[in-house]
């Protein structure tokens, strides 16, 4: 397995700017997640890895090696594309064995090894199908097998499932998470979809108008979002703006527009971010961190508000709270307590090592 | 996955190839360009040269002359020539939607008989359908003379000639056109558009004003500008129904005659007008066009439920198959007819087998079948290897002057036959590079050359067709797996587009058995090809013979309307 680097790699469209300085690390084996919303440039950034689009500058290197320029059929990748592009006229067996005919290998294996890919992917016995036998997730498979066949040093994944429907969606994550594992191959997906994102990757790159935004495991990219965009794409959030009202023993605290202040740590201020005293600063709670409070509690960061919306999901009650001129999203797990009603007063605990500055 | 694998960097490293390199494009683009230039873009310079000169030297004359108000010919021609194709865009179009709107709005007896017999006058070469319109409706037709012979009347009560049999024939051969769009257009209109024209409160005629006719316009002014163009290169109906002040005619007989400068002038004045067409077209299909790609439900056919509606449905319908067929029907009877049997009867009188095996047992009357087989089958080969390649081109690759490309392409499909004869003539009569330094013109390779030029586009749409449909992702994935481009082409590419460039081959090979209009003017003894030796038999009187052949024709089409037929249906190619 090889390890693949993105030396601040760009790509214009003529004048049109792809994607800007992407400079990063995939580690040898890692399952690497390229999210964002569509036109983010995180497929350019895939076909670029793969030999479809040469950068417009930056290097590109498959561990030693230098591959910027190198034509996609010399870089030994394996890729599933979004239609999965299997050949119509080929039947299962051709299409995976495709790769191996290139490289000339002897027929024997060549029947082996297809036949191992086969049973990999749950699809021993289909070789004589046509492709347009197949069903949505059956072809989804063959494309895998195909693109594993070969023996790949890195797999393209370009959002492999956003053709499947919900169900089958579900297994076929499980199933390439699987034979990733298995196979340990250095692995680097495309999505949009950010709790397919979260479930399967070690590591994922965030991506807005051609520019990362943050990389990071799931939890840090969660649980300390970089900024604002980050903190809305992945999960739910409140964004809120206040001003920084103090400054003092590692704690901040902030001051909103109506008469609720809130602190927070330092720590959990936004890398390259610096706060100062006066100024304004946004900051994001998570909704399920919010905490029901006491009616009679008070203390730092407790507020009282009215009930605008209250929606019974099943596994949680979620309420939206009218604070002054605010609103607050939370999300309480359903333990059977009682459901509070639009118009009734709620208290909310907001525990300080859950309120992240944005700067 | 365990190693093994047989690409190790070291090996990729040192491999660099021919084909990945940006300029590869360029290597494989300029072949194109070449064989344009020499055989479409440089005949047609050829002859302005020649229409532009007089003695060598630079002179208007020759437009001065076609102008001249004095010797009035050419612009009668001109002018007979436009209006004989806007009458046609007219009839026809009134036949094709009218066809298109019955047959897909509403339900009677017959209906799917002549839904298939619709596209009938597709299948007729150019000369066979004029000549079985002359032996059915001419002045000595079959039908006026049964008539006269029916009634007891001293003359035939009716019969084709002259600028109305032009526009007769033109509207059976050509308003396939409009009835194609046309009923493309109507499936592709949202019945509930209607409904909710209807729902707002308007009435069945307000929503045909309002909603039908507007949303059609842009399918009927692509027909209209399609049959208008092929109405003025129109060259086999004003021949045999003998109207001469025609622009192709204009020009076939200033060739006749030796006046070849003329022939240029006549050929540059309906080239330009013919090219100007082109761009109108091209114009306007990439300007608005309303296809809507709604789904949900799709239109019923509105049954003919009344009695007398059903009889009039049905009288008309069998009225339509009849009409529809008696053009091959008369063409299988006269082919068994003797030569020369039949004069003054309504039908032959005498039959025989004889001419089908004369065609292909003398050698005299084998020789055209032969000539047309095998030069066609030379221009097809050409065309595929072109065709394709310049269809990959324009869709796949990117490179300087793609606009061009298309553009010069598609120019001999916008020129007359007639017009692509004298251009070859104008600039293969005389050696140069591009004919390797040979006189082409009396020689065998001119006609190939011709069918080449006219039918290059035909291999072309069908093929650009296929691949923009091919997702570009196929390709892409060969080469993640590690194919060269030329294997991908092979094993990927070329096998996927298969079917839709035999269908275009298929198609260019038929259109070449069939060709007249260019063959008449650059034939030789040793080279005439099957529609010429009709068109001469058709003069000796051995209508059997000339017949038999046309038969032949029809037959070969026939048969490859059904295989391209059987090939796009099984094509389910492309998830």
């Amino acid at each position: 397995m090889i390890s693949v680097k993105l030396d601040h790699v760009s790509k214009m469209f003529g004048t049109v700017k792809g994607v800007e300085d992407i400079d990063i690390h995939i580690r040898s084996g890692e399952f690497f997640t390229f999210l964002g919303p569509s036109g983010c440039g995180k497929t350019t950034t895939l076909r670029m890895i793969a030999g479809f689009y040469y950068p417009t500058e930056g290097r590109i290197m498959f561990g030693e090696q230098d591959v910027t320029y190198l034509p996609p059929n010399k870089r030994n990748i394996g890729m599933v594309f979004q239609n999965y592009a299997l050949f119509p006229h080929l039947t299962v067996f051709e299409n995976v064995a495709f790769g191996l005919q290139v490289r000339k290998q002897s027929k024997q294996e060549i029947k082996e090894k297809v036949d191992r890919a086969l049973k990999l992917v749950h699809l021993d016995g289909y070789g004589n199908r046509r492709i347009d036998q197949l069903s949505g997730g059956q072809q989804q498979r063959v494309a895998l097998a195909r693109a594993l066949v070969i023996e790949p040093q890195i797999l393209l994944l370009d959002e492999p499932l956003s053709n499947l429907d919900a169900k089958l969606r579900e297994e076929t994550r499980v199933e390439i998470k699987r034979l990733q594992l298995e196979l340990g191959v250095t692995t680097i997906y495309v999505t949009h979809d950010q709790a397919e994102a979260m479930a399967m990757s070690d590591r994922i790159m965030v991506m807005k108008n051609g520019v990362i935004q943050q990389v990071g495991t799931p939890q840090e990219i969660y649980n300390r979002p970089n900024n604002e965009f980050v903190a809305s794409f992945i999960g739910e959030s409140n964004l809120l703006e206040g001003i920084v009202e103090e400054i003092h023993d590692q704690q901040i605290r902030v001051r909103f527009s109506s008469d609720w202040v809130l602190t927070g740590l330092q720590e959990n201020v936004a890398p390259k971010t610096t706060l100062t005293k006066g100024e304004k600063v946004k900051i994001s709670i998570r909704p399920e961190s919010i905490r029901e409070a006491k009616t009679e509690e008070n203390g730092e960061n407790i507020v009282r508000g009215k009930v605008a919306l209250s929606e019974f999901t099943g596994v949680s009650v979620n309420y939206i709270t009218q604070i002054g001129e605010l609103q607050l999203k939370s999300m309480f797990i359903n333990l059977g307590n009682r459901v509070y009603q639009r118009g009734e007063e709620l208290a909310l605990s907001i525990p300080k090592e859950s309120v992240y500055f944005l700067g | 996955m365990k190693s093994g694998s047989t690409f190790t960097p070291s090996t990729l490293r040192r491999r660099t190839s021919f084909t990945s390199s940006p300029y590869f494009v360029y290597v494989l683009v300029s072949p194109l360009f070449l064989v344009l230039l020499a055989y479409v873009i440089y005949p047609l310079f050829q002859t302005f040269i020649e229409s532009a000169q007089i003695d060598g030297s630079f002179s208007l004359q020759n437009y001065k002359d076609f102008f001249s108000l004095g010797n009035s010919a050419n612009l009668e021609a001109l002018w007979t020539s436009i209006y004989i194709s806007v009458f046609s865009v007219i009839t026809c179009g009134i036949v094709g939607v009218g066809m298109a709107f019955l047959l897909e709005r509403y339900e009677f007896p017959g209906r799917k008989i002549l839904s298939v017999l619709v596209m009938v006058p597709m299948a007729l070469p150019p000369l066979i359908g004029v000549l079985s319109f002359d032996f059915l409706y001419g002045k000595s037709g079959i039908i006026p003379r049964a008539l006269q012979a029916l009634l007891g009347l001293d003359q035939v009560p009716f019969s084709l000639s002259g600028i109305g049999g032009v526009l007769v024939v033109h509207t059976f051969t050509m308003y396939t056109y409009f009835y194609m769009t046309a009923s493309t257009a109507i499936r592709g209109l949202d019945p509930s558009l209607e409904e909710a024209a209807a729902s707002l409160g308007a009435n069945r005629f307000y929503i045909w004003r309002r909603i039908i006719l507007p949303m059609l316009t842009p399918a009927m002014v692509a027909s209209a500008l399609l049959v208008f163009m092929i109405a003025m290169a129109s060259y086999t109906a004003p021949l045999v129904f003998g109207v001469e002040r025609t622009m192709t005619m204009q020009i076939y007989l200033s060739r006749t005659n030796g006046d070849l400068d003329m022939a240029a002038t006549q050929s540059t004045i309906l080239s330009v007008v013919s090219i100007l067409f082109l761009i109108i077209m091209r114009w306007y299909q990439n300007a608005r066009n309303y296809q809507n790609m709604s789904k949900g439900v799709s239109v019923h056919r509105t049954e003919v439920k009344s009695k007398v509606g059903k009889y009039i449905s049905m009288a008309l319908s069998i009225l339509g198959v009849v009409i529809l067929l008696l053009p091959i029907l008369v063409l299988i009877i006269l082919s068994f007819s003797e030569d020369g049997s039949w004069t003054v009867e309504i039908l032959p009188t005498k039959y025989t087998f004889a001419h089908y095996i004369e065609l292909f047992t003398d050698s005299e009357t084998w020789k055209p079948i032969a000539n047309s087989l095998e030069m066609s089958s030379l221009a097809t080969i050409g065309n595929i290897i072109f065709g394709v390649a310049a269809a990959y081109a324009a869709v796949r690759l990117k490179f300087k002057g793609k606009t061009l490309l298309d553009i010069l392409i598609m120019v001999p499909w916008a020129l007359p036959g007639t017009v692509v004869g004298i251009n070859l003539i104008a600039a293969f009569s005389q050696p140069n590079v591009f004919s390797f330094n040979q006189v082409l013109v009396g020689s065998f390779w001119i006609i190939p050359l011709a069918y080449f030029v006219r039918h290059l586009p035909l291999v072309f749409r069908s093929t650009s067709a296929t691949f923009m449909q091919m997702d570009v992702s196929t390709e892409e994935a060969a080469r993640s797996l590690g194919a060269t481009w030329w294997y991908s082409f092979r094993r990927v590419v070329f096998p996927m587009a298969f079917s839709g460039i035999l269908v275009g081959a298929l198609l260019a090979f038929v259109q070449g058995i069939g060709e007249f209009v260019a063959s008449i003017l650059i034939y030789s003894a040793d080279t005439t090809p099957m529609s010429v030796a009709i068109f001469q038999r058709m003069y000796a009187f051995e209508f059997g013979t000339a017949c038999a052949y046309g038969s032949l024709q029809m037959l070969l089409i026939l048969i490859v309307l059904f295989i391209s037929q059987k090939i796009q249906g099984n094509s389910n190619i492309t998830i």
